[in-house]
């Protein structure tokens, strides 16, 4: 063996060192541009889009293109003339359409959120506490329908409702008379517990499997029957999935555009829709805009606690 | 194999004031957001040291180690390996290879292209490489486990298997992050003995960092024991264990039974401390370092005290107690002494017998006496 | 606990719901009434018609691009973001930019809709670009949710990576590039995948944000398909959502597979004794 414990020279030069060479002569380093590559991209297309919708729910609503007035207009003396109009706003306010449809969604998402979590929660305790074969199975299902077309799943269940569909047929047979399901704050309830399920079940799951198994038999072994160990330490210990899991069924509920109008009557009125509708039938894009700004107001505060759970995991 | 040139167990350099360290650490200072990890550490490694860093959790020592290697960088001081500074150097350039605690090997890469990794980041020829890497399969005895993935490998193998990763492009120096940490003990004790004969051979500079007083104190030539980022005491594992320099070293290395006092006679050649705890006047035959009437501590190793039923003779170093429990351990016994001031000793008596009818049993009453070298005087 | 009988029963009326519908839904694709819920016999014939739908099959295809395009661009994206966020230590930002990144996952389509399409009017009237909308820009704005979903993908991947095995490359003299291209990119390859997988699914459903960012000539597939059920029954539209919903399940199923095997490979920790 050879004893001399030289070391192995450096010999070699590597071939991106001149591009890296180039870069940094410019003050870019390998790392800034990781950071700035996707910091860019959102700024321009979700940052300043923002900023966009809050100026324009701002200006009147105009005929031409595009559909609404400039907030400045350059006068003749050089001047820039700076024009506000608050009056979307103040309509959002008055228009009793407006106000039913914000109370709605927060009632329909609330709802629909505690309907999922009260479904969603056993589930994800069961699969939690499944078998290690059948856990993969059962966490494939659920994730199944996550992967499957949000649309066509919400047309699935148009077919199970509607007048004439599975269910009516179903209850058909033993002679009873066919259910009105489709076009009610029924239907929309099931179906936005229908599709966002899994989105309530994986947060939990997740947070339940790791639930330390020797802590409900300490609790057992101290005497506490079931219930009261679940009360008293699943529970308490599952508040951060159910947190996650029911803001991932709320905040994007409250938006939602497809179900109400896909599912829900002409009366279930929901933000979203409202929004659609002022944007593409009344073209008024002022307005629309305006719906926005509130609506992102009312999502806000749960978007601040997803993305405080959210960054806690990423400082981890 | 031909003769070694003197390896630095035998040469002792850091008793060489004309020797020149390897690594020089200089007041090194490490701070996390305002928490200092190391703090003004200094520390001179010669060539061809088997060096361990000792401490608990939170000494700091592998915050010192990966500054070293280069992944973090010193908040204030410098780090200068064989006449280099390094402190601004990446990790990719330093002339330092690290085993990693969790082996770090590349999941994805079988042992041969483990191995082989460090050397093709240096262009080097495909030949030479295989050569290398057959050389390093041999030397950690792992030649028929080439083409297998580390998942396929025994915790002991992929150990190996670091090592050998580690050693690939012939460092200067090898910094080693609980080595042996996640074997058995058994196979702990085994490895301890290849490692050293390993680094014998290759003359390799070895920096170890452990939380296991046994592992530093049969690898290392030195030992650096480390507290809450600074270094605590520098020293030859016997140094360490012998002549403690603080209360921290004593109750970190091994056990030691602790007596405070006040120095009542401060000669050249010896002093006297009175203790109350003791329950006599400790008589130490050397000078040390202090003031009459100054309070300090006085400690001593459990198997350096001696238990009889009769009275030794001698005004000084001996107390009585009672034998409080007695712990079997079958090379050695434990006994917990309760002495008549009310403090607990710890004495440990090799079982020399088989069977010994007379043993001293509980509850007896003792007498403890000791040497007038057994002990050490610690005064921070 | 274990044996109740209340936690299965829930667990089967949960997925008798969730299946039920999607099942019937495929069952009466093959069905030959025009009336999508009485079966009178079993028919390819709806398949047949699908397939020589112009319409449909244009549409499918410009979905297809789209959503190969923004799954891709999202990847690359969502990937350094993931990187900067687990891997950079501090940098001037970083929380707003962990802000922004998961934002778009919960922000409501219409808004996000909406709030791309005026941008790129007020950019059309202030640059000329992007001039008109159509494909383009469906591909702008579905990268910019896609990436968000990349990156929650790649970045619990990258967490759970032992970071010990990047910092030994480097310190056998491989330099940061390197060290990605040669230990990370291999090791979060499932995360990759399965970010990529998500993104391309997700723009191949989007119906809402497609809808106010497209423009004449372009339109996808989910827009198509919102018309025809707005219209009234198709049985075609259960065909095409029976070959979707069988691409998914195989997709899923390959996916599921890959992230088995990850799991059994430890790549994340070594450490763990396998046989």
């Amino acid at each position: 063996m050879n004893q001399a414990p030289k070391p192995l020279e450096r010999q070699g030069h590597r071939p991106w060192q001149r591009a890296e060479q180039a870069l940094r002569r410019i003050g870019l380093s390998g790392r800034a541009l990781v950071i700035m590559a996707p910091a860019i991209w959102l700024t321009v297309f979700f940052l300043i889009p923002l900023a966009v919708v809050f100026g324009i729910s701002l200006s009147s609503k105009q005929f031409g293109r595009p559909p609404y007035s400039s907030l400045l207009t350059f006068g003749e003396a050089g001047t820039v003339q700076l024009t506000l109009h608050l009056s979307n706003f103040v309509k959002l306010f008055s228009d009793s359409l407006y106000v039913s449809a914000y109370l709605n969604s927060i009632k329909i998402a609330a709802v629909a959120t505690v309907i999922a979590l009260a479904l969603g929660y056993p589930m994800a305790y069961f699969i939690a506490r499944a078998s290690d074969r059948w856990r993969n199975v059962l966490l494939m299902l659920v994730i199944l329908p996550f992967w499957t077309s949000f649309l066509l799943r919400v047309y699935a269940l148009t077919g199970f409702m509607r007048g004439n569909g599975v269910i009516n047929n179903f209850l058909g047979l033993f002679g009873i008379d066919p259910l009105i399901m489709m076009q009610t704050d029924f239907a929309v309830y099931v179906g936005i517990v229908y599709t966002y399920l899994p989105f309530m079940i994986l947060p939990l799951y997740t947070n339940l499997v790791k639930l330390d198994e020797a802590l409900l038999e300490a609790s057992a072994d101290l005497g506490a029957r079931p219930y009261r160990t679940f009360l008293a330490i699943t529970l308490p210990l599952s508040v951060p999935g159910i947190v996650a899991g029911s803001m991932l069924v709320f905040i994007p509920a409250i938006g939602e555009f497809v179900i109400p109008s896909l599912l829900g009557g002409p009366g279930t009125l929901m933000i979203g829709r409202v929004l659609w509708d002022e944007f593409f039938s009344n073209t008024n894009w002022p307005r629309a805009a305006a719906v926005a700004i509130a609506m992102l107001v009312v999502v806000v505060v749960p978007i601040m606690l997803m993305q405080r759970a959210q960054s806690a995991t990423v400082e981890r | 194999m031909p003769k070694q040139p003197l390896i630095a167990a035998d040469a002792r350099p850091w008793r060489d004031a004309t020797a020149k360290p390897f690594v020089r650490i200089n007041n090194v200072t490490k701070k996390f957001a305002d928490v200092a990890a190391v703090s003004d550490v200094s520390l001179e490694i010669y060539q061809g040291e088997l060096f361990c860093l000792l401490g608990g959790s939170g000494s700091g020592k592998s915050t010192l180690l990966r500054m070293l290697a280069g992944f973090e960088t010193p908040t204030a001081g410098t780090i200068e390996i064989d006449g280099q500074d390094m402190t601004a150097v990446p990790p990719y350039s330093r002339p330092v290879n690290m085993m990693f605690q969790s082996y770090a090997l590349f999941p994805h890469m079988n042992v041969e292209q483990n191995i082989a990794y460090g050397l093709k980041r240096e262009n080097i020829a495909a030949t030479e490489v295989g050569q290398r890497v057959n050389e390093l399969l041999a030397l950690v005895k792992l030649a028929e486990y080439g083409k297998r993935k580390p998942h396929q490998l025994s915790g002991g193998q992929r150990q190996r298997v670091a090592l050998a990763r580690a050693l690939a492009k012939r460092p200067k120096l090898l910094l080693l992050d609980e080595p042996l940490g996640a074997l058995d003990k058994k196979l702990r004790e085994e490895t301890q003995f290849e490692l050293v004969k390993i680094q014998e051979t290759l003359g390799v500079t070895f920096i170890v960092v452990t939380h296991d007083q046994e592992e530093a104190m049969s690898l290392a030539t030195r030992i650096g024991v480390m507290n809450q980022g600074e270094i605590a005491q520098i020293g030859e594992p016997t140094d360490i264990y012998e002549f403690p320099n603080s209360r921290f070293v004593a109750n970190f290395i091994g056990s030691a039974n602790m007596f405070e006092g006040v120095v009542t006679e401060d000669e050249s050649d010896h002093i006297t401390i009175s203790s109350a705890e003791a329950g006599c006047d400790i008589y130490v035959d050397h000078g040390v370092d202090c003031a009459p009437e100054q309070r300090l501590w006085w400690a001593i190793r459990p198997e350096k005290i001696v238990l009889s039923r009769q009275r030794p003779d001698g005004a000084t170093n001996v107390t009585r107690g009672l034998v409080d429990d007695i712990g079997y351990l079958g090379d050695t016994s434990v006994y917990q002494i309760v002495l008549d001031s009310g403090k607990q000793v710890r004495v440990t008596k090799a079982n020399t017998r088989r069977g010994d009818l007379d043993a001293i049993k509980w509850d007896e009453r003792v007498y403890l006496s000791w040497a007038g070298n057994a002990g050490s005087v610690l005064t921070a | 606990m274990r044996k109740g009988w209340f936690l299965p029963t829930a667990a089967i009326l949960g997925f008798t719901f969730l299946y039920a519908p999607i099942i019937s839904l495929v069952v009466f694709s093959f069905n030959e009434n025009r009336l999508v819920t009485v079966w009178s016999g079993f028919s390819l014939k709806w398949y047949g018609e699908l397939f020589a739908d112009p319409q449909i099959l244009g549409a499918a295809g410009l979905s297809l691009q789209i959503a190969f395009a923004s799954a891709s661009i999202a990847l690359v994206l969502g990937t350094l973001m993931a990187i900067a966020l687990v891997r950079f230590r501090r940098f001037r930002g970083r929380t707003m930019l962990a802000g922004m990144i998961s934002a778009p996952l919960v922000m409501p389509d219409v808004i996000t809709g909406l709030s791309l399409l005026l941008l790129f009017v007020a950019m059309e009237s202030l640059f000329g670009w992007p001039a008109g909308r159509g494909t383009m820009t469906i591909i702008i704005a579905h990268t910019t949710f896609c990436m968000a979903y990349v990156f929650v993908v790649v970045q619990s991947r990258l967490v759970d990576m032992d970071i010990s095995l990047e910092e030994a490359a480097m310190d056998l003299g491989a330099t940061p590039l390197r060290v990605f291209i040669d230990i990370t990119l291999p090791i979060i390859a499932p995360a990759l995948i399965s970010g990529w997988l998500l993104g391309f699914t997700l723009s191949l459903d989007d119906l809402v944000i497609s809808s106010f960012v497209s423009g004449p000539g372009s339109s996808t597939l989910p827009m198509v398909i919102f018309s025809k059920i707005k219209l009234g029954v198709s049985p075609d539209v259960n065909a095409l959502a029976t070959i979707i919903i069988g691409l998914v399940a195989l997709g899923v199923g390959v996916a599921t597979a890959l992230q088995l095997r990850g799991q059994r490979k430890p790549y994340s920790r070594v450490g763990r004794a396998q046989k």
